[in-house]
């Protein structure tokens, strides 16, 4: 087995029983960037030089007889909608094409003080808009289990990145779906953390009430130790939640007796493909099969999550995209009449489609007139949907339902039908209007693709979700690989 | 036609918080442009803001100090609009949630009393600071434009008034009113010529027993209070004459020009902006206890229509008197100060603070905290009028170098020679020598013309280059006479 292909915690052992150096384990993960990297594009930005360093800082660590974090010395990839000082981020987009960050996000300079050694900054739909990655500005990347196929969004390099074995783990952002759905379709474990236990300072807003920083691991166990380190208040941003930081690793107790399990009919019901379907409910049936208490439930509001999630989202990111204008940094038409001028064509210029077709739509829904039906609305439609979840919470410890409606699509095939694209994130989307936890775990496969189990949890249970992650992990032992 | 005017005014105070609104850059004033930002203030992608409590607090007192009403519950929206100086293309600040509702300013109007509402107080941040370069300095025209963004972020606390003023005079009254709270509160520094305070005023006419409102014009670059005064008596006069002209009055915004002493068109209506309000997501509500308020009430400093009853009742100072010396916080102080040292009659320290003292600081546009004269300079000045020792006319002439040198009165006094005369045989040579020289005084005076004592008073103090004490030079004349 190479390096690569192994996850934080068998690496950690190894480095600390000093049986291999960071160093190696960088250049195994580079190896494999080399060999794969042209076919999958996960990345946008690969930061080998000071990969290597941070490597190096942590093998004298390690000689000089430190004790090392469970992170240090893990070859890690960013999605490039966090900034990091010095290193270019683009988020996916033209009107940040040569932008270079003057300070690094909270979410990454937490993992940097814990040694990750980082390989670059990935892929992604342009600022995080798109279910497919193929709204980068730069090019679309590749699901590695087939080249053909998107790898999900708008997370995509992130998800490929860590599925081609091109980084030990990796993190993404989940506004609607966005590092869930991507997991789905590349077979790794990805999830959308409580809104505010990780810190949004640094992370390039796109829709601020419903935008979380999270992990993609090779399995639960790296997930919950990434998440250790990445969450935490912090005073820079006021959405973030005071908590005691628990150990989560500690959640991953391998027994399901007695844990109430709820499968919301809405999320099973049309539109979702009936051999995903029927992979997710074998996947129920082994957690009931192993002590779990599995029912249907009902969260009728969900129903509405989509037109509400299309109208909030949209609204906050006309306003977060403001500042892309020209004047003070990213992009800027060099010949610009006026003013006006510049505004106009900086942004039609540096803007792909899906952003200024979200910028409309958002516009259009806070303008005078239109905000009570709309924003409004959407806002009370968000309230129904908590208490909804807030009920099945009463009867249910998790809620589980598909990651994704379908496996992953062919490049191209959706890219002309907004609609249908909106309606891959349609079982993600509730969890973030909500602000609860959500993760994918791989759960089977279809037509050589795989599916994802969305394992959904109440405010702040990590623990739980995390803990029915792993025993389903455990018990359904899936050890398939890309071909690549 | 009888017309009478509506005016609301729209005023701006920066507060005196010593970090910005959102980040931790310091609010200082006047350094180089762009050394006080980081990533939040220069909205730079990713960043978050984080709410001043001290300027919160401010805001609050300043709701409590006129009266309003205190929302328990209240909320930062954006106000969504593109301009350069804007470092996020949308400003932080309040919409249908502000920190205070339902306020009033009493004003004393000198022969009326009439109160101003004020419907709210809220906050929200500034924005940069544009420098257009070429052209004629102003946005068309230039060259390119240079961003200082030193001021984004810095505290502003908005308060809206009632359309409830009536006259150019009284909108002065309440803005200088508002100041004088704004100060005793220590919330802001109030000035308008740094910009520290900037006041927009809506006015509109009607005919005289209307109930309707015209259509209103907001006056803009406001720039000291005699400017707010003079816009608006200009601008209630051409809209008269608009009026009885036949002509109508058209919604939009327009500059004042000070040294034309006209206002003109800036911006009309059809340029109205839809600001897209909406919740900021990235700040949580701000929700307070009662207990709390209630904290920050009892904090409260003496205010100024509280100071202006004490001064009378405990000085005995007439109405107006004690409201001039109330307006500015350290003008009342410099009164009580100079009074616990005088001892003296208290209408004579008034006369001088807000006579000759303020004569002089209107001249030269200073404080009094910004000179050298102290209440110990007033009080020893004073005393020695009292004791007989220079004069009143002596005291204002050596007035200005306490001013500028801050020396005390009498060692001035001293230098310069310029003690009073009190030794009777002295002044009396110097009687007789000007009865000898002025025969036709002498007689128009004997004849009943009470005037040519004035003359002959005068030809004393002429020779004695004014150090006679006045009260002897009058008794020996009519001695003599
Ligand atoms: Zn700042």
């Amino acid at each position: 087995m190479e390096l690569y292909q192994m996850t934080i915690h068998e690496l950690h052992e190894k480095l600390v029983a000093k049986e291999i150096s960071a160093k190696e384990i960088t250049e195994s993960v580079f190896s494999r960037i080399d060999k794969v990297e042209d076919k999958v594009k996960a990345y946008l930005l690969i930061t080998r030089d000071t990969a290597f360093e941070q490597a190096k800082d942590i093998d004298e660590k390690i000689a000089a007889g430190e004790k090392i974090s469970p992170l240090a010395g893990i070859p890690a990839a960013i999605k490039d909608v966090m900034c990091t000082r010095g290193v270019r981020t683009t988020c996916g987009s033209k009107i940040l094409e040569n932008y270079v960050p003057v300070y690094t996000s909270t979410a990454v300079e937490n993992l940097l003080r814990e040694g990750i050694v980082m390989t670059g900054k990935t892929n992604m739909d342009e600022f995080a808009m798109g279910s497919s990655n193929e709204n980068s500005r730069f090019f679309p990347t590749h699901n590695p289990w087939d080249l053909e196929r998107v790898p999900g969004g708008s997370s995509g390099g992130s998800a490929a990145a860590v599925a081609a074995d091109e980084a030990i783990f990796s993190l993404g952002s989940d506004t609607g779906g966005s590092i869930r759905q991507p997991a789905a379709l590349c077979g790794v474990v990805g999830m959308k953390p409580t809104y505010g236990l990780v810190s949004r300072y640094g992370l390039i807003a796109f829709a601020s009430s419903l935008d979380q920083i999270g992990p993609f691991t090779k399995d639960v166990t790296d997930c919950a130790i990434v998440l250790n380190y990445l969450i935490g208040h912090d005073p820079m941003d006021s959405t973030s939640v005071k908590i005691d930081k628990p150990d989560y690793t500690k959640a991953l107790v391998g027994d399901l007796k007695g844990i109430r399990i709820g499968v919301p009919k809405e999320l099973m019901a049309e539109g979702i493909d009936s051999q995903v379907k029927s992979v997710v409910e074998n996947a129920i049936r082994i957690l009931a099969e192993n002590g779990a208490l599995v029912a249907e439930t009902s969260l009728p509001n969900l129903a509405y999550a989509l037109s509400a999630y299309y109208i909030i989202a949209p609204a906050e990111a006309s306003s977060n995209l403001a500042r892309f204008d020209g004047v003070r940094y990213g992009y800027r038409v060099p010949d610009a009449e006026d003013l006006m001028d510049m505004y106009m064509r900086t942004r039609a210029e540096g803007f792909g489609d899906e952003v200024k077709r979200r910028i409309m739509l958002g516009t259009y829904a806070l303008s005078a007139g239109y905000y009570e039906a709309y924003y409004g609305r959407a806002q009370k439609v968000r309230t129904l949907i908590i208490n909804d979840f807030n009920r099945a919470f009463d009867e249910f410890d998790v809620l589980v339902s598909p990651t994704s409606p379908t496996t992953a699509f062919k490049i191209g095939e959706r890219i002309a039908d907004p609609l249908q694209m909106y309606l891959s994130d349609i079982c993600t989307i509730p969890v973030n209007l909500a602000g609860i936890p959500g993760i994918s775990v791989p759960c089977g496969m279809v037509d050589g693709l795989p599916v994802g189990l969305q394992i959904i949890g109440k405010s702040l249970g990590e623990e739980m979700v995390l803990r029915v992650a792993y025993n389903f992990e455990q018990l359904f032992g899936w050890k398939e690989k890309p071909n690549l | 036609m009888e017309f009478e005017s509506i005016i609301g005014l729209e005023i701006h105070v920066e507060l005196a918080t010593k970090s910005k609104m959102f980040c931790a850059c310091s609010t200082r004033f006047g350094e180089e442009p762009n050394t006080q930002t980081c990533p939040v203030c220069l909205g730079l992608p990713g960043s978050l803001p984080v709410a001043n409590e001290k300027a919160i607090e401010y805001v609050i007192k300043s709701g409590l100090a006129v009266g309003c009403d205190i929302s328990l519950y209240s909320v930062f929206h954006r106000k969504n609009y593109f301009y350069p100086d804007m470092p996020k293309n949308y400003q932080i600040s309040q919409y249908d949630l502000p920190l205070c509702v339902n306020g009033h300013i009493d004003l004393d109007m000198e022969g009326y009393e009439t109160r101003i509402g004020i419907t709210r107080i809220h906050l929200e941040e500034d924005t940069g600071k544009l420098i257009h370069v070429g052209g004629a300095g102003r946005i068309a025209g230039a060259e390119y434009s240079l961003v200082d963004f030193n001021r984004a972020g810095v505290p502003l606390m908005e308060i809206v008034s009632e359309p409830d003023i009536r006259t150019p005079e009284e909108a002065k009254a309440y803005a200088q009113k508002l100041r004088s709270i704004l100060l005793a509160l220590g919330v802001s520094d109030v000035s308008m010529e740094k910009g520290s305070m900037r006041v927009d005023a809506n006015v509109s006419i009607r005919p005289k027993g209307s109930t309707e409102f015209g259509v209103k014009t907001e006056l803009k670059n406001l720039n000291s209070f005699r400017s707010l005064q003079r816009a608006l008596a200009y601008e209630i006069e051409r809209q008269k004459k608009a009026i009885e002209a036949g002509e109508v009055i058209v919604q939009e915004t327009r500059h004042w020009d000070e040294n034309k002493g006209v206002t003109s068109t800036l911006r009309t209506k059809e340029y109205a902006h839809d600001y897209r309000y909406f919740p900021d997501p990235d700040l949580v509500p701000m929700e307070f206890k009662s207990d709390w308020i209630e904290k920050l009430r009892a904090e409260l400093p003496e205010l100024p229509d509280e100071r202006k009853q004490r001064f009378m009742k405990d000085y005995g100072l007439p109405a107006h008197d004690a409201r001039l010396l109330t307006e500015d916080k350290p003008m009342g102080d410099f009164f009580e100060e100079t009074i616990a040292l005088y001892k003296g009659d208290p209408k004579f320290v008034s006369n001088w603070l807000l006579g000759d003292i303020s004569y002089y600081l209107n001249t030269e546009n200073l404080e009094i905290d910004e000179t050298a004269i102290t209440p110990r300079h007033l009080a020893d000045l004073l005393r020695l009028i009292d004791q007989g020792v220079i004069s009143g006319k002596i005291a204002k002439e050596i007035f200005p170098e306490i001013f500028e040198t801050g020396k005390l009165p009498q060692v001035i006094v001293e230098e310069k020679g310029m003690t009073q005369i009190s030794d009777e045989s002295e002044i009396s040579s110097i009687v007789d020598l000007v009865l000898q020289e002025n025969p036709g005084a002498v007689k128009e005076y004997r004849e009943g013309k009470e005037r040519a004592l004035g003359f002959l008073v005068g030809q004393v103090m002429r020779l004695t280059k004014g150090r006679a004490n006045p009260q002897l030079v009058n008794r020996l004349l009519r001695e003599k006479l």
